[in-house]
């Protein structure tokens, strides 16, 4: 991931900031430019809830080459509080032992790092609470 | 619109074909194709593949392979739509002759996987690569997620899913091009390494090399060639939210639904009018999905329509008879166009051990990602 990309999605992946439509109320992760539902293009910022529950989740076992010293890790789709859901890595458990309904919170931790020597990317994982 | 006819196949044989390269492959199935069909030249064509520059480095995939199949200076364009490409080529194909622009037209697809890339990365980036592949999810991945959504929804079981696997690989043992021409059991897809929980390697499909190629005709030229004449009754096509997380349902493919309503719209045929159907198995879970999304079976009991047989080639509406992609292999980009035809020579009653009885209609679903994106294909045997 070229590090221009990677800065312009922080506010997204360091505060949680996602959009609220200002027609009908959805909020979008990340903020969208054009609602789906009702096609309003006014949106407020908000701050996404940290606490949310596994709805699905898997063990990877074979990974891309970035992630591959992390095998196996799990990832789920997490639906926040909130409604809003999101696709992140479960951490500090034993993947084995999740199941769906889990309770989990947000957190901020490294992700991954862009090449051998190149800058660390940070964002957020879940942990179960 | 004016009628469109399927007048020519070519394929390669899938699998690690090292000895051929990307523009090789494609040419192959292309020359194949023309002979087939016994035309003397082209209108246009369509060129479907998923990820050439991520793959080997090259772009430009419509100019370089008129060049190389001696067709240049054709009007040929690539069509993108990740692992549906060659789907939607055949569908511009279809539009291209349907609209009375051209008379001849070729769609393919080819995919080169094995020339060294990181391949898991290259199929991530169908995916969302900003809130799904940036967290470190894979294709695997995004089924099993999917896969166990559907058995704590549904109570689909871990042996339903390998049920597909026996079934795809019974019917690709006797499919010549296929990658992996072999049965497996049961224990063998259950117990094999696991991939990304619960889907284990024998759930996945393949990574092949491949290429395939339709030529498409008027039915003025159709008509002229004394063959079966096999037409395109029906072609849907449709999209949903990129990141699975998105869906309202993660069970749910949306995008297929609604692509096989447009084509049955089109065609003027229902879900129980379909003889055979070749279906986008990349992973056991899809082709459950699939058989509710077509309508096949009612939503959420794809699993036990599949233990009940009724997708075999005995069944009522036998799946994949060519082995789908599970078997046969998966050249991402030139899957599409080899679904087409397999339904092709079983309508032409050219299928051979795995040929089913009195085929009359049969249907094509090809899709994209982990499904935003889905075209879907009738063809009947006039
Ligand atoms: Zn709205």
């Amino acid at each position: 991931m070229p590090s221009p990309r990677y800065r312009r999605e922080m506010p997204q992946r360091y505060r949680l900031e996602a959009g609220k439509c200002k027609g009908c109320g959805k909020i979008f992760f990340p903020p969208r430019l054009i609602c789906n539902k009702c096609s309003s293009q006014n949106f407020e910022k908000v701050t996404l809830p940290e606490n949310g529950k596994i709805i699905t989740f898997t063990i990877i076992r074979v990974a891309p080459q970035q992630f591959e010293a992390e095998v196996p890790y799990a990832i789920a789709i997490v639906e926040l509080e909130n409604g809003v859901r999101i696709t992140t890595q479960v951490v500090d458990c034993d993947p084995e032992k999740l199941e769906i309904g889990n309770s989990v919170k947000l957190v901020f931790r490294k992700v991954q790092a862009e090449g051998k020597t190149g800058i660390i990317l940070y964002g957020y994982k879940a942990v179960l609470v | 619109m004016r009628d469109v006819y399927v007048i020519g196949c070519g394929m390669t044989k899938f699998g690690e074909i090292w000895e051929s390269s990307f523009r090789d492959l494609f040419v192959e199935a292309g020359l194949k194709a023309i002979k087939d069909a016994g035309v003397d030249h082209l209108d246009s064509m369509y060129v479907g593949t998923m990820t050439s520059g991520l793959f080997i480095g090259q772009e430009h995939v419509g100019a370089l392979m008129a060049d190389y199949l001696g067709m240049a200076p054709i009007p040929a364009v690539r069509v993108e739509s990740a692992c549906c490409s060659s789907g939607m080529a055949l569908r511009m194909g279809f539009l291209d002759i349907a609209s009375g622009n051209s008379d001849v037209v070729l769609a393919g697809g080819v995919e080169k996987m094995n020339d060294g890339a990181d391949v898991t990365y290259a199929l991530s980036t169908a995916a969302d690569q900003e809130y799904e592949v940036y967290q470190g999810i894979t294709f695997p991945g995004l089924y099993a997620l999917i896969a166990r959504a559907h058995m704590n929804k549904y109570g689909t079981t871990r042996k339903q899913l390998a049920q597909v696997a026996v079934k795809n690989h019974h019917n690709g043992s006797m499919n010549p091009n296929a990658q992996f021409p072999r049965e497996v059991t049961l224990e063998q897809v259950m117990n094999a390494t696991l991939v990304a929980d619960p889907l284990t390697i024998l759930d996945s499909s393949p990574v092949s090399d491949g290429g395939a190629c339709v030529i498409l005709a008027s039915e003025e030229i159709a008509k002229k060639l004394q063959k079966p004449m096999i037409k395109i009754i029906g072609s849907g096509a449709a999209t949903d939210f990129l990141a699975l997380h998105q869906r309202e349902d993660i069970t749910a493919l949306k995008a297929v639904k609604v692509s096989a309503e447009r084509a049955y719209k089109m065609a003027g045929v229902k879900p129980s009018d379909i003889d055979i159907a070749e279906v986008h198995d990349c992973f056991t879970i899809a082709e459950i999905c699939i058989l509710e999304e077509l309508g096949f079976c009612e939503k959420g009991q794809g699993g036990k329509f599949t233990e009940q047989g009724h997708t075999s080639l005995e069944g009522k509406i036998p799946v994949n008879t060519s082995g789908g992609l599970k078997s046969k292999g998966h050249p991402v980009g030139a899957t599409g166009v080899a679904q087409v035809i397999e339904v092709v020579e079983q309508l032409s009653g050219k299928a051979g051990q795995r040929q089913v009885k009195n085929v009359k209609i049969g249907l094509a679903q090809n899709m994209g990602g982990s499904g935003a994106s889905s075209v879907t294909h009738i063809f009947s045997l006039m």
